[in-house]
Formats: C-alpha cells, structure tokens, sequence
C-alpha cells in the first residue's frame, strides 16, 4: 500500500489519520500496462449481448492510457479526514466528515461492488451541509464512509468469515468508536445488504436504515424466477420488476457465480487493467450502457473520470480479488427479505437491477418509513444521481430525527 | 497470425500447406508480461476451494517465465503435415498423418477446451504407426486432427453459428475433401460433443464413433442434477459415483463455464494476461487441476509442465482465448444428455473424468454400443494424459468395424 498511515495512539483501537499519495512510478506502470493491452477480435454480434463491447472497452483504454489523471481524485481523497482503525482484527477505513450543525444526525454510508468509498464522495456536502444544496439545517448529517473488508484502504482479510453480518457488526463497532449514540445506515449493492443486516443486529443507537437496493422480493416471487414465469396477479410494477430480476438472473449472474464460487482463479483481472475495467463494466446491463454512453462522449448520470477514479483506486490497492471475495464471503440469498424490524426507508430508482414496487416494501418491511419511485438514475444512485439520493436520504430519514 | 499459408489452389475447397513460425519478438514479449505479473494475495484457505492456489499459479508462471521454451512443440507441430482449408467460410486448420499401411482405418480426432490440437499429438504414431507400438498392422489409422472453429491456427468466426452441430457438418465436409469414403470419429470434452454431433448427423461414410467424455446421463439422473437435490433412488455404486461427481460439478464447477456461455467478451483479462489465462485454463475441473499443481509440484504423471504450456502458450501465440470461450455461448445443446446417436458407439470410461460413465448408461444412451471399458488410470485430458491407454481403447473400439 503505498497511502501513508500515521499512528495516533498505541492501542488496538486508536483511531489513525490516513491520507493517500501513490508514487509517479506506480501510475506509469499502469498506463504502460493500458497501454500495452492485447486484445481479441470483435465480439460476432451488434449488441452487448456477448458482454463488454470492443468498441467500448477500447474507448476505455485510449482515455485511460492517455488523458486520464489519477491526481485530481486523490486530491479529492485528502481534502476530506481519512482515517483508519482496526476492528475485529482488521484495518477499516473511513472517511468521517462531521457537520458544521450543532444537531446533525450521524449517518453511516457504505459503497458495493463494483465500488469504493469514490461512489459516495459526491454525497458528502449535500449530506453535510444542506444549506448550501436546497436544505436546511435540520437536513445535517455527521457522514462515515468506511471501505468494505478487502477494498480500497481496508485490510485485506486473510481467513474466511468478513461477510456482511461481520461487516454490520464492525460497523456498530465504528458508530460507537465514534461516539455516536443515535445514528441511521445508508447502502446499496452490497452496502444494502450491510446496511439491512445492521438492521437485523438493531443496536439500539441504530434508529433506521435507507436502502436503494432492498433485500424485499416476496417469497413467491423468488420462487418464480427459477421458472420464469411470474406469478399470478402481479400490478403492472410488480411485474416490471419481475422481469428485470429475471433477465439479470439469465444473463447477468455469471461474474458473480465465478467471485462466489473461486474469486482466485481470477489473476487475470489483478494483472490486466483492461480486463479489470471489462468485469467492473460488467456488472449490469444499463450501468453498462450507462458508462458505455460516458465513452462515447454523451455524459449524464457518470464521467468518464468517475469510472476510472473507481477502476484505478482498485487497481493501486490490488483489490480486485480480495473485492471479489466478498461474493464467495456471502450466504445470504440474494433479494430476500432479511426480517428487518427497525425502520427502513426505501428509494426505487427505475435503472437499479429491479425498481422495488412499493407493494414489496410494505411486506418486507414492517416499520416502511419513506419510499419514493424515482424518474431517474440506476444501481449506483450515490454516484449518478448524488442530488436526488443525498434529497432522499434527507426525506427518509426525516421522521427519525425528532425521537 | 504469425504463421505461414501458402495458397495451393486457386478455388476454395484448396487444401494449402500450413507451418508454425511465431516470431522471437512474440515470445521475448510473453516472457516479459509472465515475469511482471502483478499478483494478488494468497487465498484465505489452505485448498484450492477458492480457485487456483496462489503458489501453484507462481509455480507455473516461474516456469514458463524461465526456462520454458516454445521451439520444441513448434518443431513437434511442423514434423507433422499441417493444413489450411476453408470450409462454410471459415479456415479450418488440421493435422493428416497418413499411415504406411495400405488398409488403415480413416480417422478424425477432436480436441476440446481449454485445448488445441497439441492435445492429441501424442496419439499420432501410436495410431498412424501401430507396429512401433505394440499394435499390429491391421490396427492402423490415417489420422486427421483439426482445430475447432476459433481454436489455435483455425479461423475466428466473425459473426455467431459456429456451433458444435456446425462443426461436425464442417468435419465430415473435411473428410470427404480428403477423399474418405469410410472413417470414423473421436473426442472428449467439445470434441466429443462434436464427434456425438457427427454420430447423429450419421452420414453415410461415417462408420462409428469413439468417445471420451459421453452424453450419456439417464434423463432422471439429468432431473436431479438441475434439481440439485439427492440422487434417484436404486443406483448402483457405479451410478452413485458418477452421480456424486456431475453434481460436485453442478455445484462448484460451473461458474466458470456459465460465464463463457453468458459474456464471453467481458473475459478481456484473460487475453491480456498470461496468467490469467493460465489460471482460467487450469479451472476447468478438480482433478485435472490437481494433476497439473503436482506436474509443477515436481510429480510428473499424466501431464509435464511442458504440455501444459504447450497448450497455453499455443492459445495465448494465436489470441484465441476468448474466440475459443466463444463455443459456450454457441452451444445450445444441454450438457451430459443423451443425443440419440444410433450408429455405433465406443466408449472409454476414465476414472478421474468429470463423471466415469457407468456401462449401463453407455448402453441406455447408444443402442448400438460396440466397446465400453473402464480405465484404471487417466482423466478428462486422455489423449493427453494417457496416450498410450487410449490409443489401445480407439483400436479396440473400432475393431469391429474394420470389415
């Protein structure tokens, strides 16, 4: 690791500054390497359908291995307070930006896959300091953005056993470390699943969650998906989301099945950059097309800066592995509901993997404080739509904030 | 490519001499991409349970960085007839060694992934040359070994079709361009699906085939796979092995397949990186997996450290590493189920093959069975591994059909 940790105290559970400077010759070996790629012939379709198109990941490499600076998001990086701490026999990373109001509610916001605490810098100041984004004062937020067990500036785990529910469990750890007494959790992807198991575990200074990924599918419809076949009497929303869950399931699985079942058997995406950038951009399928409109020059939710900020933190901290492992890590089946009983706030973006109907909600949640179908943004709502999340973050937690 | 084709007929049925020369630069540049590496950690677990083992893959990758060299398997490949022929628009390469006996039995052999023709070029004088090998006269082959559409020196098809169907109507095309009027047919892994391909196209020149690795599960056998629960009631301790082996596969093999089968054209890590490649190569089941980490281990059987390389080195000279994923997605045909092939059939049923298929699924699956036997020794690679013991089961196997 080449960022610079400082001690601050002699005790397991000091609390250390951290700031990160990777050396020159660290980012020219990597545009060496983008540069150097060998690459296959043209998939044999017109269509994403074989998965990451040539044309795109070339697009790709060509700004990465030229234009792109690495610099400016590190710049980034320091300008807010870093630190690290360990938890549970493992270094975890953190970014802890408290607000200049004297009431502001804590709030622990964790990234997924493919991600790193790069998806939620934007999220900060409007988090932090509403008043400057069309919020008041009573909108704060003290904001802690750690990095999940094995990416980024965390520790790489060297055992099995880092899954969520230990990752939830560290993450009260972290809240309390803090001091903070009363605080809410925010997630998506495998943030969600985090987020949602700290409410399982419900510490009573946990008030409620917000989720834009629900574990909130209905048994009978997890049962379907095998099939294909939806269910009798699903609402036309229900019935969307169905259909997304199942295409994703069909044709958008496979990378996950592979990090589930043997995350080491791919070195090839530690040793190449490209081949790291194709199974990032492969995640899913309007992501995909997302960032693939980002290279082509049309910008909207992600910049090209943004997809390669993530790529190339990745790529310095060598966590593409120890990132995927937290699929093999994993037991809980994807998108049941997880018994969450505290109260959970709930924002349906229409490009997620699935647009959570409000109906779903209601079932999977007992104490639904908030749900809100949004017009736009997709699976990494903090990063493309960090506006609209950072509004409904502020609505969903709204109701808490009083008690 | 970096070999040789020298036209030798103008029309396009022309059957053009081929040559390997890859150029010394090519293979200074894959030495130096080997030795800089960049590696992730060890896995957390003391197995190979989460994939290829750190220390195996550095093994391989000190080896090949080193002291391999490729110019022995270039000289072993040009000391036998090489071809180019384009068939249904594509170049179709292959290897024809002829025997010097008069009445040998005509036969064209198929390799399968991860694989190219240097898995069968052990077999060759055992089959061309029976004499010197144990075998008589009457036991001789004229053999023909081509390379699967996409695969080491054949063609890469540029638009999708090139099924395993496709390319058996591409091998008795072949066949016949040879002048064969009788011949029959051999394969393990996609060459068996091809070679079963051909037993149900059964054109009239085709006599029998000889496989491998049959498509011979029992449809309640095939139930309960997909269903992933136990095994039918009533199965012997054959068919209780066989089963427990395809459902280990079902359940931790699979992934990897899935993902070829799904985004063949996110793998760009794999064409990219040496070691990746290896390391997805080295995947593809358990037990040839343990046979190859000892081959590096110093434990030499089946498998040298040079015949695995060969084989890599091979698919990473020609960039065929995701043009040969591609037959995956191509296939459509359900894995292990029986074709309905009717002409005969031989089996060899390996031990250490993803299942050693049990003779009374032999029978079921191929009515007119005209050879089954279990092999002591030997796996998924046979030709490879045991060249002798499956050159004794190929002329055992097609005896009977010598009228």
């Amino acid at each position: 690791m080449n960022a610079v940790p400082k001690q601050m105290g002699s005790d397991s559970t000091a609390i250390r500054n951290f700031s990160v400077s990777f050396p020159d010759a660290k980012l020219a070996d990597l545009r060496r390497r983008v540069n150097a790629t060998l690459w296959p012939d043209k998939e044999t379709v017109d269509d994403a359908s074989e998965g990451v198109q040539l044309a795109v990941i070339q697009q790709v490499a060509q700004y990465w291995g030229t234009e792109y600076d690495w610099r400016p998001c590190e710049a980034r990086l320091n300008a807010l307070p870093n630190f690290i701490t360990e938890i549970d026999g493992l270094d975890i990373h953190f970014i802890h930006v408290r607000s200049k109001h004297e009431n502001a509610l804590p709030l622990i916001v964790t990234h997924g896959w493919p991600g790193s605490v790069v998806e939620q810098l934007k999220i900060i100041d409007p988090l932090t300091n509403p008043t400057a984004h069309g919020g008041s004062a009573a909108d704060a937020f003290d904001v802690v953005i750690p990095s999940i067990p094995g990416y980024g500036f965390s520790g790489k785990p060297t055992a099995p056993g880092w899954d969520c529910p230990r990752t939830a469990r560290a993450w009260n750890v972290l809240m309390k470390r803090l001091g903070y007494t009363r605080y809410v959790a925010q997630g998506g992807d495998w943030g969600s699943l985090i987020t949602e198991q700290m409410g399982v575990l419900a510490p009573p200074e946990l008030l409620g969650i917000h989720t834009n990924l629900p574990f909130a599918v209905p048994a009978e419809v997890l049962q379907a998906l095998g099939s294909g076949t939806p269910p009798a009497g699903l609402s036309a929303d229900e019935r969307r989301a169905f259909e997304r869950i199942v295409f994703f399931l069909t044709h958008g699985l496979s990378y996950a099945q592979q990090m589930a079942n043997h995350p080491q058997t791919l070195y090839g995406i530690v040793d190449s950059p490209v081949g790291l950038a194709a199974w990032f951009l492969d995640h899913d399928l309007l992501s995909y097309e997302l960032i693939a409109r980002a290279f082509a020059g049309q910008r909207e939710g992600l910049s090209r800066d943004d997809v390669l900020d993530n790529i190339t933190l990745t790529w310095l901290t060598n966590t593409a592995i120890s990132g995927a492992r937290f699929y093999r890590e994993n037991k809980l089946p994807f998108f049941a509901p997880m018994g969450v009983k505290i109260p959970v706030a709930v924002s349906a973006f229409p490009d997620e993997i699935y647009q959570a109907p409000r109906s779903w909600m209601e079932r999977a949640y007992p104490k639904l404080i908030h749900y809100n179908k949004l017009d736009r943004g997709g699976h990494f709502a903090a990063w493309e739509q960090p506006q609209a999340l950072a509004e409904e973050i502020r609505a969903g937690f709204r109701s808490l904030r009083a008690s | 490519m970096n070999a040789v084709s020298q036209p030798a007929g103008s029309d396009k049925d022309a059957i053009r001499p081929f040559h390997v020369n890859f150029p010394e630069a090519r293979l200074a540049d894959l030495r130096k991409r080997i030795n800089a590496t960049v590696w992730p950690e060890k896995e957390p677990v003391a197995d190979a349970s989460q994939g290829v083992q750190l220390a195996t893959i550095q093994l391989l990758a000190r080896y090949w960085g080193t002291e391999y060299d490729w110019r022995p398997c270039e000289a072993r490949l040009n000391a036998v007839p090489n071809f180019i022929t384009e068939i249904d628009g594509l170049d179709i390469h292959f290897i024809h060694v002829r025997s010097k006996h008069e009445d040998a039995l005509p036969l064209i052999v198929t390799h399968g992934w991860p694989g190219s023709v240097i898995e069968q070029l052990k077999l060759i004088d055992p089959l061309t040359n029976p004499t010197a090998h144990g075998g008589s006269a009457a036991d001789a082959f004229h053999v023909v070994i081509p390379s699967m559409a996409g695969y080491g020196f054949s063609g890469k098809p540029t638009t999708t079709g090139w099924d395993t169907t496709r390319m058996a109507r591409a091998w008795t095309v072949l066949m016949q361009r040879l002048g064969y009027t009788r011949y029959v047919a051999q394969g393990g892994d996609w060459g068996a699906f091809i070679t079963e391909q051909m037993g149900v196209l059964a054109p009239p020149e085709l006599l029998g085939i000889h496989i491998n690795l049959p498509s011979a599960a029992p449809p309640e056998i095939l139930k309960a796979l997909g269903a992933g629960s136990g095994p039918p009631s009533g199965l012997s301790a054959e068919e209780s092995k066989a089963f427990e082996r395809l459902a280990y596969l079902f359940t931790q093999g699979l992934p990897l397949f899935s993902m070829m089968a799904n985004h063949p054209q996110a793998l760009y890590a794999i064409a990219d990186s040496p070691v990746g490649l290896a390391a997805w190569f080295l995947e593809h089941d358990v037990r040839s997996y343990e046979l190859i980490a000892r081959a590096f281990n110093g434990q030499c059987e089946g498998l040298s450290r040079d015949d695995v390389l060969d084989n890599l080195t091979l698919t990473w000279l020609t960039n065929t590493a995701i043009s040969s994923a591609r037959l995956y997605r191509e296939n459509k045909l359900p894995f292990f189920a029986p074709m309905g092939v009717t002409i005969p059939v031989a089996v060899s049923a390996f031990p250490d093959e993803v299942y050693q298929c049990p003779r009374n699924w032999a029978e079921q699956a191929y009515p007119k069975l005209i050879h089954y036997n279990r092999l002591e020794q030997g796996g998924h690679f046979a030709a490879w591994e045991q060249p002798k013991l499956l050159s004794e089961e190929v002329r055992a196997g097609f005896r009977s059909l010598r009228a």
